[in-house]
């Protein structure tokens, strides 16, 4: 079992003729993904790598039945990206784009509400279920099948923490790279709620980071909750400055407010076993399962 | 982005928001000459830096008449100016703000921010003038009113006046606060702007609302849609080599430590200077070269690191994803045999071909010291830079 995404997934790939999209669209098939379609507007009636493009993600879904969308869109034109495919209704949204300006993510996400939608990212790595599909930009063959679900705020972080989950036995039922930004579809406790419910998963990965408060809420979350499932934490940036972006948009400590050490308390409030260093990651789910 | 307080004055009066009449002077004698202009009389004289607690440090003084403003910008312009923002080495300063003194009733708080939480922005009040909103918080946050905008509709009037009902204003001053704070909005939410924070708003005795302070920040996201305020971007302002940095796409942010770091990815690149601190280092950088990780940004980057004195030793720190690691191996041997190095690099690769990365490496003429864990290469690095 798996969350989000499984061997039924059947994916558009929205901006499929650039290169990003392109690279990604055969690396997703050639793991194994369900990719039916590709829509890139002014290209419809071509055909990528064997996959047919069309120029609404409408008209692609009508045509393939397609699911779950992928977005490579430069960040001008992402945020509509992303409404286009709620407006067609399909079930799940990864947007991959790095630099959507906030503004627009505030007016997408209120769109959202309304939709039936679920949307993960954007600024992030994707969703992977290993051995089943992989939605996004991470490598593939890192990632084993398992019982061990992750979410993260990090790319290649995350493939950090799969890469010690290996070394100690544990594959992952699903990793969802959840994003950099300050404004993101899907949050810990949306995931966590679907991680709750997933008969394949044992425990969970939680990757946070500075900024913003979601770790702080999804402590709160896990302790109102009683989540039924052990979890393991690790906040990146301990060592981060105030007042300065660490890369991604949304990590940066403001005002007093998005420390990791704020954060990691809160986490430990919650009964959550917390690592206090990056490399023992796969060493504490080992003890907790 | 961050910008003076006297571009955002000069932002916010074309948006209609009310602000003292005032002028940027680069010299004395330009001071002197707005003073005049402004009638002669009692002026405000004030440090243009990217920085709070101005007036603390000794940046923002009164001058009762023309010659006072002349001797005082005189005073402050080239100052070293120290605030609790500036960090102990302080900031030079370049230019003053000269600006009509105001006979001040009350002074309030007006900000507006995104929250994270909901996704939306909220507008902020608070009788609470003057002191920093986060104080606020964090000791009475029931003298904080909240407004959050709804996108579909934007910032509703009703919204304004149950805000400035809120702050106790009464009379005319309700019309004006109203008009002031729908002003400021459709000059946050036009300008793609991040952060607007009027502190203090002042009431005068004349019961005008003016912003008596002003701190734009915006979106470097959004920036490619506002040509005109990129303009306002005043390099000076920022580390050198964090401008440079970002000329090679490169994410670089300087810190106080000895071990210098190159990281793809942003969380790994935080967790490596974590990781760094608890093997007993500090780190000297933060450096997300991102995901290619090729020859010529590991170039660059070492170029970057290497300019800080400090740096005694340098970690890489790369998970090669699509990436393969042997291709970045190569990299970093080409990168290194232009360069004269002369501190001790230590090389952790994992992911994608690591094995034939690891022995490129071993086999190349270079001295690295390959490290077979993240903890072994943080312990390795601040071992030989200690």
């Amino acid at each position: 079992m798996s969350i989000l995404v499984n061997k039924d997934t059947r994916l558009i790939v929205q901006g499929i003729t650039g290169s990003e999209g392109a690279f990604h669209a055969s690396q997703m098939i050639e793991y194994g993904t369900n990719v039916v379609a590709g829509v890139t507007p002014g290209k419809g009636g071509q055909e990528h790598n064997g996959i047919p493009v069309y120029n609404s993600v409408r008209e692609a879904k009508e045509q393939h039945d397609a699911n779950t969308s992928v977005i490579f869109v430069p960040p001008p034109f992402a945020a509509d990206a992303i409404m286009e495919a709620a407006e067609a209704e399909l079930n799940l949204v990864v947007c991959i784009t790095e630099g959507i300006p906030v503004k627009d993510m505030v007016t997408v996400k209120r769109y959202l509400e309304e939709k039936p939608t679920r949307l993960v990212g954007p600024n992030c790595p994707g969703v992977i279920t290993p051995g089943e599909a992989k939605i996004g930009i991470m490598p593939g063959f890192i990632h084993e099948p398992g019982r061990v679900g992750i979410i993260s705020r990090s790319g290649t972080l995350t493939y950090e923490a799969v890469h010690q989950l290996t070394n100690f036995g544990y594959g992952q039922s699903t990793a969802i790279g959840i994003g950099g930004d300050p404004i993101i579809g899907s949050t810990f406790i949306d995931l966590l709620e679907l991680f709750g419910q997933d008969d394949g998963t044992d425990a969970v990965v939680l990757i946070g980071e500075i900024g913003g408060s979601a770790e702080e809420d999804a402590a709160q979350w896990v302790t109102k909750t009683n989540f039924n499932k052990p979890i393991v934490a690790f906040i990146a940036g301990q060592t981060a400055p105030p007042g300065k972006r660490m890369g991604h948009a949304g990590a940066i400590i403001s005002g007093g407010q998005g420390t990791a050490e704020d954060k990691m308390e809160a986490l430990r409030g919650a009964g959550i076993t917390v690592c206090d260093s990056p490399a023992t990651i796969g060493e504490h789910v080992d003890e907790v399962l | 982005m961050k910008i003076h307080e006297y571009q955002a004055k000069e932002l916010l009066r074309k948006y209609g928001v009310p602000v003292p009449d005032g002028k940027v002077a680069y010299s004395p004698d330009e001071a002197e000459t707005i003073a005049d202009n402004l009638g002669g009389g009692t002026v405000v004289v004030k440090a243009q830096i990217h920085a709070g607690g101005r007036g603390k440090g000794g940046g923002v003084k009164i001058a009762n008449n023309t010659a006072e403003a002349r001797s005082l910008a005189d005073e402050i312009i080239g100052m070293n100016l120290v605030t609790h923002q500036t960090g102990p080495e302080g900031k030079k300063v370049n230019q003053v703000l000269v600006e009509q003194g105001v006979d001040i009733d009350r002074e309030l708080y007006a900000g507006i921010v995104l929250d994270r939480a909901v996704g939306r922005n909220a507008f902020m009040v608070s009788t609470e003038g003057g002191v920093e909103i986060e104080t606020v918080a964090a000791e009475t946050p029931q003298k904080i009113l909240k407004e959050w905008i709804d996108p579909a509709v934007g910032f509703r009037p009703f919204q304004a006046t149950r805000l400035a009902y809120g702050l106790g204003l009464e009379g005319s001053q309700i019309k004006s606060a109203v008009k002031f704070f729908l002003t400021l909005y459709k000059a946050y939410e036009e300008t793609d702007a991040s952060l607007a924070e009027i502190n203090p708003l002042v009431v005068t005795n004349q019961g005008d609302v003016l912003a008596l302070d002003a701190k734009i920040n915006f979106d470097d996201n959004a920036l490619y849609r506002h040509k005109d305020i990129q303009e306002y971007r005043d390099l000076s302002e920022e580390a050198a080599s964090e401008v440079e940095a970002s000329k090679y796409g490169l994410n670089y942010i300087k810190l106080d430590g000895n071990v210098g770091c190159m990281v793809n990815g942003a969380g790994l690149a935080m967790s490596t200077m974590d990781i760094i601190k608890l093997s007993g280092g500090e780190p000297a950088n933060f450096l997300d070269v991102g995901g290619a990780a090729s020859a010529k940004t590991v170039k660059q980057g070492f170029k970057i690191i290497l300019q800080d004195q400090n740096v005694k030793a340098v970690l890489i720190n790369i998970f090669g994803g699509i990436v393969r690691c042997d291709r970045v191996a190569q990299g970093i041997i080409d990168a290194l045999s232009d360069l004269d190095l002369d501190v001790p690099v230590v090389v952790r690769l994992e992911g994608t071909n690591a094995a034939e990365a690891v022995e490129l490496l071993e086999n190349s003429s270079l001295e690295f010291s390959v490290a077979k864990s993240l903890e072994d290469a943080a312990e390795k690095s601040v071992a030989v830079a200690a």
